[in-house]
């Protein structure tokens, strides 16, 4: 579980987050989400360590950041995987080679273990005939899937993703969404999702952290979200038409 | 002003970062051969074709200049040495290399940067700097070898061009080499190449490491590195030369 207890970050004059204060669970897919500008990759890269909080804490199981040395945040992030909106693959490296690269920095094993954890992982995220090929060979959704191949292949307790279906057409988004999910749920991983799309937010989101300029403005479940007054999230959550509906129907059902 | 020395000061505190934490080193082999592929071997046609022909040039002007019969022609050989192993190999190779080699580091270190391959290195918990930089720092250290080639190719093109171009005997051109030789200034030549293979490597590297913004930033920062690069070559230059022969 990783808890945030009243973190504030600054930039200049301009307060990004103001105490934000939750909890991710572990083996579920926690959301964040708000607006754009609402501090949401903020609060994601505070959580990997990117920005240096201005005050608050954050531990992962128990670890706080903040009291850690260089060598206990090096070992932590070890346990780290990352899928990074615009997948951020080694272009110089094939697929393989991207997969296999966290392997070969911070593992003692040899290349036929390193292949075969590799060949593993490829399978599991259902990636065929990419292994020798370049990033700038595949498809977009290839991509993800080799970048989320990447951040899991090192048995991550913790998994951060920013945007992870960004670019994506929905079906492929939806894959992408799934694949997540099953992954968190396979290796009962702390999964940190960073979106504004709502489709991802019906779809996987077992936790739901809303951030409104940079304060926490709601918390809870997707069923929860049909449910909620809180004015704020309503407004984010049915800004379009089909959620509108959707909310009407969920509760005409409810009622039933 | 300020600006400016807040960016040499990033720029010390960077070279300090880039020998700490360093990359395992079976990893690092590699890095370190592909540097060489990419940055020395890949410079090696360019430079042997602009140290031939420029050599070359050297010893059709000094021959066009010596106008006067009483001046020997030994000194086409002469003067194509001196320009070519004190400055032109050097100094002249290494503003070229600051473009060519330079630019590509920029570029290449920018695009990481702006497509968050950086940002991925650090979240692995991989010290980014030592993994981009210090392979190309020590595959720079074979540079010497690509401006030693550039001096004998640059002499071998004047002494092409001062024989077949009827400007002199082989033999006078050949005497010329050999007049008044000074080893050290060879020794020299080599000092300072050694320095600005450091700076072709570092230089560029920062600009591209702290660019901010997308593509067309990735552009703006491989010129201003090749402009930062060239400068602190020829200041270097200007440093080592004073500290190094004069008297």
């Amino acid at each position: 579980m990783i808890e945030v207890k009243n973190v504030e970050k600054s930039f200049g004059e301009q307060k990004v987050l103001k105490g934000i204060t939750t909890s991710f669970e572990t083996g579920k897919t926690n959301l964040i989400i708000g607006q754009s500008g609402s501090g949401k990759t903020v609060l994601l890269k505070s959580l990997l360590g990117i920005h240096k909080l201005d005050s608050g804490t954050i531990s992962f199981d128990g670890r706080i950041y903040s009291d850690m040395n260089d060598d206990e945040k090096r070992e932590l992030r070890t346990e780290i995987g990352m899928v990074f909106q615009g997948s951020a693959l080694f272009d110089s490296m094939t697929v393989e080679e991207n997969i296999g690269f966290p392997l070969k920095m911070f593992s003692n094993k040899n290349s036929r273990e390193i292949k075969e954890r590799v060949d593993f992982v490829i399978d599991r995220v259902k990636l065929i005939n990419a292994h020798t090929k370049k990033p700038s060979e595949i498809s977009g959704g290839m991509q993800k899937r080799v970048a989320i191949a990447r951040a899991i292949v090192n048995n991550p307790k913790y998994l951060f993703c920013d945007e992870p279906n960004s670019g994506l057409d929905p079906k492929t988004a939806v894959v992408i969404d799934n694949l997540i999910q099953e992954i968190t749920e396979e290796y009962n991983i702390t999964t940190v999702i960073n979106t504004h799309d709502m489709n991802s937010v019906m779809e996987i989101g077992e936790k739901i952290v809303f951030l409104k300029e940079g304060v926490l403005a709601w918390e809870g479940t997707k069923k929860e979200i049909f449910k909620t007054d809180n004015e704020a999230i309503v407004d984010f959550v049915y800004s379009s038409e089909l959620f509108k509906k959707v909310r009407k129907a969920q509760n005409r059902a409810d009622k039933l | 002003m300020i600006r400016y020395l807040s960016q040499i000061g990033k720029y010390f505190l960077m070279l300090k970062e880039v020998f700490n934490k360093p990359t395992k080193w079976s990893m690092m082999k590699q890095l370190i051969m592909k540097e060489i592929d990419d940055l020395v071997m890949g410079s090696l046609g360019i430079v042997a074709f602009i140290s031939f022909f420029v050599g070359g040039v050297v010893a059709i002007q000094t021959a066009l200049n010596l106008t006067n019969p009483l001046i020997p022609k030994y000194l086409i050989g002469f003067a194509t040495r001196q320009s070519v192993i004190l400055e032109f190999a050097p100094t002249f190779i290494s503003i070229i290399m600051a473009g060519k080699v330079g630019s590509f580091i920029t570029s290449s270190i920018g695009t990481m940067r702006v497509t968050e391959q950086i940002d991925a290195l650090e979240v692995m918990g991989v010290n980014s700097l030592n993994y981009l930089v210090f392979p190309k720092i020590v595959a720079m250290m074979l540079y010497p070898f690509v401006i030693g080639l550039s001096m004998f190719l640059g002499i071998f093109g004047g002494w092409i061009a001062g024989v077949y171009g009827g400007f002199a005997s082989s033999t006078e051109f050949q005497t010329g080499l050999q007049v008044e030789f000074i080893p050290f200034h060879v020794t020299y030549a080599f000092i300072k190449t050694v320095c600005f293979a450091f700076l072709l490597a570092t230089i560029p590297s920062f600009h591209g490491y702290y660019m901010k913004g997308g593509a067309l930033e990735v552009g703006k920062a491989s010129t201003t590195s090749f402009v930062w690069t060239s400068v602190a070559i020829i200041l270097v230059n200007y440093i080592l030369t004073q500290l190094l022969l004069s008297k």
